[in-house]
């Protein structure tokens, strides 16, 4: 089938801001987004530039707008949004060329959150395993999918008004060790979510959720780091 | 020159040896981490199924039968002092990734859970035993992103979307790398003691894989291009269960939770194959069954692709017919809530590629090109040897899928490959600090980025008859159906011109894109004269072993040969030609033997 992608170009060595380019390629069904972008690439114009890596939707490396929604390339088929297809960067990001958005504060947003076992005790004498039921491990199953391809944190009506706020992709980092039974930090990260930047900006709009390419329940998360916050227990 | 920096240890890739390596080293060195893409897209993430270790959690296991499993998996190619090394060290190398927090998942009592995987088996009884500890089916994701939290705590520098293009070498010794800052387009100068490379694999030179576009092989690459041997390159293991024609990965743990292979019959063929461990047969036996059943008419509507069944009834049923049972003794009963919880990601990209739900229907697969036994040739500290004597480049190290140590030998057994980066990966670490304590740093040559810039400038001034998409195709497209499942004379030698054909094109080869930021177009071209470079040894190195072995099955010689084979390949370029050499197997506690599985 033939196919139209208008796609947002902006080269900072030569724009003055960005524009919208349509191409008009051959695809299948089938085709990934990712495929037909890699199509351009290749046969249209060499210097359109994104981001992928695995092109099976696990390194979290070509989130994108596809049709005004947040998406994974690789992971979003041509049966599945039509023959008339608009791709545009991430928002709430600054663009740095065409596709690829600066990653820098995203990431610097996810260290904040102390993204690491704190636990300060022995281990068990044996040298063995720490032990944990497997209802315990069940606890933060979900939040241990995130790919942090960010396309939760860049949909947040909060994290568009605020780029300060952490923004939904790193309060599911926090609740993956917030409730892992194994680790001692949880105070230390919840005093964190406390302040300004934290929790609060969290306005339950669900387009985290609705973006997440993982089905994270992120908006889900977030208000079970808000009830620990609340309670200050941790079931 | 503002962008000089200085390091004691260099580790270029942020894969889960790379991280491994930068943890370790440093805690006794100054070290940076330099990779091309955010640690967290390192392919490390794409692996599924579990890391061995004879923990013993559900049965009895040791590390001696993983030792064992791991020789006759490698169809005794592998160096046994390696192999016991990372045997006997597989227990400690994953209790301290729990210890790092990793969210393995759980038996009843709250121990890491086990599953059985290919090739590994209890060696009395030769049948499968659950070795391999796994998180869901996103293991490797899991010891990605534990490893890269540990290296955030530990506040390791990291330089992230950089590309390491060139090794610099002084006097026989590392001096550093070059790199390309994505971002800017600048060059970079990394002065260092020692460098480790951990730089992945290279499946993209084949059409069907399950390997990463970053997968361009590029550390081997650039040693090639100094005169450095490449290892056993002819060693290119397929994965038995790809997505049919996308070549995504179906882990092997689905077989390990019973899944069985089906073919156009609607026959369950494995026990053909390998009557005692049959679909848990190891995956170079796997995938030549596969290949022999399409051959011979019975693959799915007369096409290349088999069937994967993980539909509770079929898993009930042969599991029964088996005699498997839960380790408390109990009939394995699954249900469609199983298959989602032990292989939730396999339904994902089933149900979202296939339009298929697993618990329901069968996934159409093929054996998909996955992992590189070949590569950098290391000893088991990581210490990159150039001969059969053992002879090393000061500060020089490799660790990962880009290293050949060799534990993989002709065939890596599934759940190895996350055991190998975590375990040389560390000692690769700990040896570049121990050697950077008492180096000195080399004197760098007076322009050190002038090999990397000649590299770029001939890109961008080709005569831009060729296109890089379109000679990245066919370049697959020849190293898949002439040097892949399986081989012979005449299509080896016809691929072997082809690449090197292919490799005169790349001459034409203009990069249109004339900007700094972010020119991912040059850095592709760039990527391909690396799969190009690998390519090419690849198809020699396997054109020129005349047996069969392990990955490496050649129709025109069917058989293992003990007698003038048992060693390794070694393969250089120097002055525009291949150069052969070899090296013998360490072999100690395991006499090579036929192998039946």
């Amino acid at each position: 089938m033939e196919i139209t992608v208008k796609i947002f170009r902006y080269n900072p060595e030569k724009d003055q801001r960005g524009h919208y380019v349509s191409y008009t390629v051959e695809a299948d069904p089938n085709d990934r987004v990712l495929d037909v972008l890699e199509l351009i690439k290749g046969h249209k114009d060499g210097s359109l530039s994104f981001r992928r890596s695995c092109a099976h939707g696990v390194c979290g490396s070509d989130a994108m707008r596809i049709n005004g929604r947040n998406m994974l390339a690789c992971k979003t088929l041509i049966r599945d949004v039509g023959a008339n297809i608009t791709v545009e960067p991430l928002m709430g990001l600054k663009v740095a060329k065409d596709l690829i958005v600066d990653m820098d504060p995203f990431f610097d947003n996810y260290k904040k959150m102390l993204p690491y076992m704190i636990n300060e005790s022995p281990l068990p004498a044996d040298g063995r395993e720490r032990l944990q039921s497997p209802e315990q491990r069940a606890r933060f199953d979900e939040s241990t999918k995130c790919i942090m391809c960010a396309a939760c944190t860049t949909s947040c009506p909060s994290f568009w008004a605020s780029d300060e706020y952490y923004g939904p992709a790193a309060l599911v980092a926090a609740h993956r060790f917030v409730f892992d039974s194994r680790d001692e930090g949880a105070s230390q990260r919840l005093e964190i979510l406390s302040e300004t930047n934290g929790t609060v900006r969290c306005h339950t709009a669900y387009n985290c959720t609705n973006a997440c390419p993982r089905d994270i329940q992120v908006t889900k998360a977030i208000g079970e780091l808000k009830m620990a916050m609340v309670t200050g227990k941790l079931e | 020159m503002a962008n000089v920096h200085q390091f004691e240890v260099i580790v270029v890739g942020a894969g889960g040896a790379g991280l491994m390596a930068g943890l370790y080293a440093s805690r006794g060195a100054k070290t940076a981490i330099i990779s091309k893409m955010y640690p967290t897209r390192s392919h490390t993430g794409a692996a599924q199924g579990g890391i061995s270790a004879a923990l013993g959690n559900y049965e009895e296991d040791k590390p001696e039968w993983h030792m064992y499993d791991t020789v006759k998996g490698s169809d005794y190619l592998g160096d046994q002092d390696a192999i016991e090394f990372m045997t006997s060290e597989a227990i400690d190398a994953v209790l301290e990734l729990e210890h790092m927090g990793l969210p393995f998942d759980r038996t009843p009592e709250g121990r890491i859970s086990q599953r059985p995987f290919g090739g590994h088996t209890n060696n009395e009884t030769g049948q499968p035993v659950r070795r391999a500890a796994h998180a869901a089916d996103r293991t490797g994701h899991m010891i990605l992103q534990t490893l890269y939290q540990q290296c955030i705590k530990n506040e390791v520098t990291f330089f992230d979307e950089y590309q390491v293009l060139d090794f610099i070498m002084v006097d026989g010794k590392a001096a550093g790398v070059v790199a390309v800052e994505l971002a800017s387009g600048e060059l970079h100068t990394f002065h260092a003691k020692a460098v480790i490379f951990a730089t992945g694999g290279y499946g993209r030179i084949f059409e069907v894989t399950s390997n990463a576009y970053a997968y361009t092989g590029d550390g081997c690459s650039i040693l090639l291009k100094k005169g450095l041997p490449l290892e056993d390159m002819e060693f290119f293991q397929f994965h038995p269960t790809g997505i049919y024609k996308l070549g995504i990965l179906i882990t092997e743990g689905a077989r390990g939770e019973g899944a069985v292979l089906i073919n156009g019959k609607g026959e369950r063929f494995m026990p053909k194959y390998a009557a005692t461990v049959k679909d848990l047969a190891s995956r170079d036996v796997v995938s030549r069954a596969i290949y022999t059943e399409i051959k011979e008419g019975r693959g799915i509507n007369g096409k290349n692709y088999v069937y994967l069944d993980i539909r509770p009834e079929t898993v009930n049923r042969y599991a029964a017919e088996d005699g498997r049972t839960n380790p408390d003794g109990s009939p394995i009963i699954i249900t469609g809530e199983t298959v989602l919880k032990k292989i939730p990601d396999i339904v994902d990209f089933c149900r979202v590629y296939l339009g298929v739900d697993p618990v329901t229907q069968l996934m159409p697969t093929q054996p998909t090109a996955h992992y590189a036994m070949g590569g950098i040739p290391t000893n088991k500290f990581g210490e990159v040897v150039t001969d059969d004597k053992g002879t090393t480049i000061p500060g020089l190290y490799a660790a990962g899928e880009c290293a050949c140590v060799s534990v993989h030998g002709a065939n890596r057994l599934g759940t190895n490959s996350l055991l190998d980066i975590v375990v040389f990966g560390k000692h690769a670490g700990l040896k570049a600090a121990e050697y950077s304590k008492t180096a000195q740093f080399g004197k760098m040559p007076q322009d050190a980025e002038a090999g990397a810039r000649s590299e770029f400038e001939a890109l961008m001034n080709g005569s831009g008859k060729e296109n890089v998409y379109d000679l990245s195709n066919e370049m697959k497209n020849v190293m898949f159906a002439d040097v892949g499942i399986y081989r012979n004379e005449k299509d080896m030698q016809s691929a072997l011109e082809k690449i090197r054909e292919m490799q005169k094109r790349f001459k034409d080869v203009k990069v249109s894109d004339t900007g700094k930021v972010f020119n991912t177009e040059l850095l592709n071209a760039w990527e391909l004269g690396n799969l190009l470079d690998v390519a090419e040894v690849v198809a020699a190195s396997a054109l020129n072993r005349k047996e069969s072995r392990g990955g490496h099955s050649r129709e025109d010689y069917p058989e293992r040969d003990d007698e003038n084979w048992l060693k390794h390949t070694l393969i250089a370029k120097r002055n525009g030609k291949l150069e052969i050499s070899y090296k013998p197997v360490v072999i100690t506690k395991h006499q090579p033997k036929p192998r039946v599985y």
